[in-house]
């Protein structure tokens, strides 16, 4: 099963167990999704449930919370991150903050489904990846899968959450990598991390999409004799200190991989959370490889994104301090 | 504009019906002057507090007591009611104690939202009188959100949204009567068209004739009301509510009345309103015109006003008292409803402020 696939196995899941749950946005009814990610649920579960909304994520995000409110699960489809802005207000200003200023009386759980990253040729508005923007509002957990196992599992434990989540989908790899995955519900819990690859000598630290990058760099490090345990974040709002930092400290150093542009960006916080708390266990600073802090490319999107190679320099550079 | 009808009234300047009065019980006719009156008194002493220092800001509902309240009115206690904040009339009709407002205003850690809002942002679970936002219009998306939601459970619930008419530039008005158009939910829109968004007049709002006929581009019935009759205000709103629970979708209700107040107690609106207009529209006051009516058909006496304004005041002035004797918030609730769990980074945060508080206490903050 593909990435995308387990999204799509995860929400007919969801729909099948909970008829809470409702699916809407651009396309996501007859069509099943530009990506094909809610492909049959519109004749499984019927135009009420699997709604084509008017093209405005404004009002998507906005009904959403409306039918969070009065007690649907709602898992609104955002075609592309890069769209998402005019719906910025309704998810910061409202979804986000709800629950604190009503002193927990209305609450909107619900799941923000949306597509991210660059690598498909799509320029600068279908290739962002703008997590931090999110990630700095409190109120909204932040789910990153990078496997299709985990993207079901997480999928399935945001839409039982009682806490709005962003869920960003890496569709670079949608199709990319396979795996077989476990019928039937199950849930992955939010806010643990996981090792991904272990080793010694050095911490490799990414999410989504960049997980593939950073297990392709441990690959080729293995082959020059270098132990590097990769770990994928998976939840980056609330995220998994321990396994961070257990895996810090026995390594003693660390390089940070998103392909968000630098600055702001979530790998500058880890940096500092890992500096802050492990100062004395470092055997070098920290290294962060990113994409650029220019808007996202078109033709010169391999030379923006992190690569193996670049995650592999950063790797000898930690090493060699 | 020439073309433009007069907005529906039913009372004339003194109060007297000139047109078909709505079947109201005298119980009914008085709450609703209730809350027209404590929304006015509890404006006056607001403003008040916040001059005194004792409350930082104050946004009141001067003269717009009539086109809100009409329009609660003719809602059931059941559905849905998604407000701004200049509607705290429909707060009074539905039942919110003057007691929790006032904490409210105050901040204290018996207002049920632990101090997180600014005053007047009130939130009713209880009474379903939903959260307010400062940001403008961003209630109404929701209003339609829960209206879908009712309809695809088939519960017996219409939801009402009130904004200004400076709302009406937002986008999320336009997508909102959009997506409720399309989808004819049972929604009914009140635009409390007050005449001014702060500073900025009508004129520089809408090209439009009316705002009423911004519905029309959505598919549904806009209808224009006279915002000082609460009556007329009533009427319309229970024609628009009827319809929406009969499957015939939703209405934009504009009610034309007239801020007689600042914007907030931040405001100073001798900037910009003509005093004309303030001298011309007290001729009309939503109040005056209501209690005329309610005195002439024998539901009110003038002692009996007198009475009810008089145990509103003192419950307001036990509010004050009770609230200027509250404890304040504490430093847990700070990190508390941000989400479901305290997380442990907001644990880390409040535990690590309640140190350095703890350590200092000389200084402000260690509750």
């Amino acid at each position: 099963m593909t990435l995308v696939e387990a999204v799509n196995d995860g929400l007919n899941t969801a729909m099948h167990e909970d008829d809470r749950v409702v699916v809407l946005g651009e396309d996501v009814g007859v069509n099943g999704g530009v990506f094909r990610a809610t492909d049959g649920l519109y004749d499984a579960y019927g135009e009420e449930r699997v709604i084509d909304t008017p093209l405005a994520e404004a009002g998507i995000i906005g009904t959403a919370m409306g039918m969070a409110l009065y007690g649907l699960r709602p898992v609104p489809e955002i075609q592309f991150l890069d769209f998402i802005y005019p719906g910025f207000d309704q998810i910061v200003n409202e979804v986000a903050k709800i629950r604190y200023r009503s002193g927990g009386q209305y609450t909107a759980p619900m799941v923000i489904r949306t597509p991210y990253g660059g690598g498909i040729r799509g320029g600068h508005y279908h290739s962002q990846s703008s997590e931090a923007y999110f990630a700095h509002t409190p109120g909204l957990k932040i789910v990153i899968p990078s496997t299709p196992t985990d993207t079901k599992g997480l999928l399935l434990a945001s839409i039982q959450d009682e806490d709005p989540v962003m869920f960003l989908e890496p569709k670079r790899v949608y199709r990319a990598v396979k795996e077989d995955v476990e019928e039937g519900y199950y849930e992955t819990e939010i806010g643990e991390a996981r090792i991904a690859r272990e080793g010694d000598d050095v911490t490799v630290i990414a999410y989504g999409a960049m997980l593939h990058v950073a297990l392709q760099a441990a690959q080729t490090a293995e082959e020059e004799g270098v132990s590097v345990e990769v770990i994928d974040m998976r939840t980056l709002v609330p995220f998994d200190k321990d396994t961070l930092e257990a895996s810090v400290k026995k390594t003693g150093r660390a390089v940070l991989v998103q392909e968000a542009p630098r600055t702001g960006g979530f790998m500058g916080e880890i940096s500092a959370f890992l500096h802050e708390r492990l100062i004395l266990n470092l055997e070098a600073p920290i290294q962060r490889v990113t994409g650029l802090d220019t808007p996202f490319p078109y033709t010169l999107e391999e030379e923006y994104l992190p690569t193996p190679t670049r995650v592999l320099d950063a790797v000898d550079e930690v090493l060699s301090y | 504009m020439a073309t433009l009808e007069p907005p529906k009234t039913i009372m004339n300047d003194d109060g007297q019906p000139n047109g078909e009065v709505p079947d109201l019980s005298q119980d009914a006719l008085l709450d609703m002057y209730e809350a027209m009156v404590t929304t006015r008194l509890l404006n006056e002493r607001g403003m008040k507090l916040q001059r005194q220092g004792r409350i930082h800001f104050y946004v009141g509902s001067m003269g717009q007591e009539a086109s809100h309240v009409g329009f609660g009115a003719a809602l059931k206690e059941t559905d849905w009611y998604f407000p701004h904040y200049r509607d705290t009339g429909v707060a009074v009709l539905r039942g919110a104690s003057i007691e929790e407002m006032v904490h409210q205003c105050y901040g204290t850690a018996e207002d049920h939202i632990q101090g997180r809002q600014m005053p007047n942002h009130y939130s009713f679970k209880d009474i379903n009188f939903y959260s307010i936002s400062s940001p403008l219009s961003t209630q109404i998306p929701h209003a339609v959100g829960a209206a879908y939601a009712a309809q695809i459970k088939d519960d017996d619930v219409v939801t009402g949204v009130a904004f200004g008419d400076g709302s009406t530039s937002e986008g999320d008005f336009h997508v909102a009567m959009n997506f409720a158009g399309v989808w004819n939910t049972p929604t009914v829109f009140l635009c409390q068209n007050n005449q001014w968004a702060i500073s900025v007049p009508t004129e520089k709002q809408t090209a439009s004739e009316s705002f009423a006929i911004k519905a029309k581009a959505y598919g549904f019935d806009g209808v224009r009301v006279d915002g000082n009759d609460v009556l007329a205000l009533y009427q319309a709103s229970r024609e628009a509510v009827e319809k929406a629970r009969n499957g015939g979708g939703p209405t934009l209700i504009e009610a034309v009345t007239y801020r007689m107040g600042p914007h907030s107690s931040s405001d100073d609106p001798d900037r910009y309103v003509p005093q004309e207009d303030l001298e011309a529209w007290s001729n009309r006051d939503p109040i005056d015109l209501f209690q005329a009516f309610l005195h002439e058909q024998n539901h009110l006496t003038e002692s009996e006003d007198e009475a009810l304004r008089e145990r509103i005041k003192d419950e307001i002035q036990a509010g004050v008292e009770s609230a200027e004797n509250a404890e304040g918030p504490t430093i847990d609730s700070l990190v508390e409803d941000v989400y479901a769990q305290v997380p442990w980074h907001l644990r880390e945060q409040a535990d690590d402020l309640k140190r350095f508080y703890g350590e200092r206490p000389d200084m402000d903050g260690g509750h």
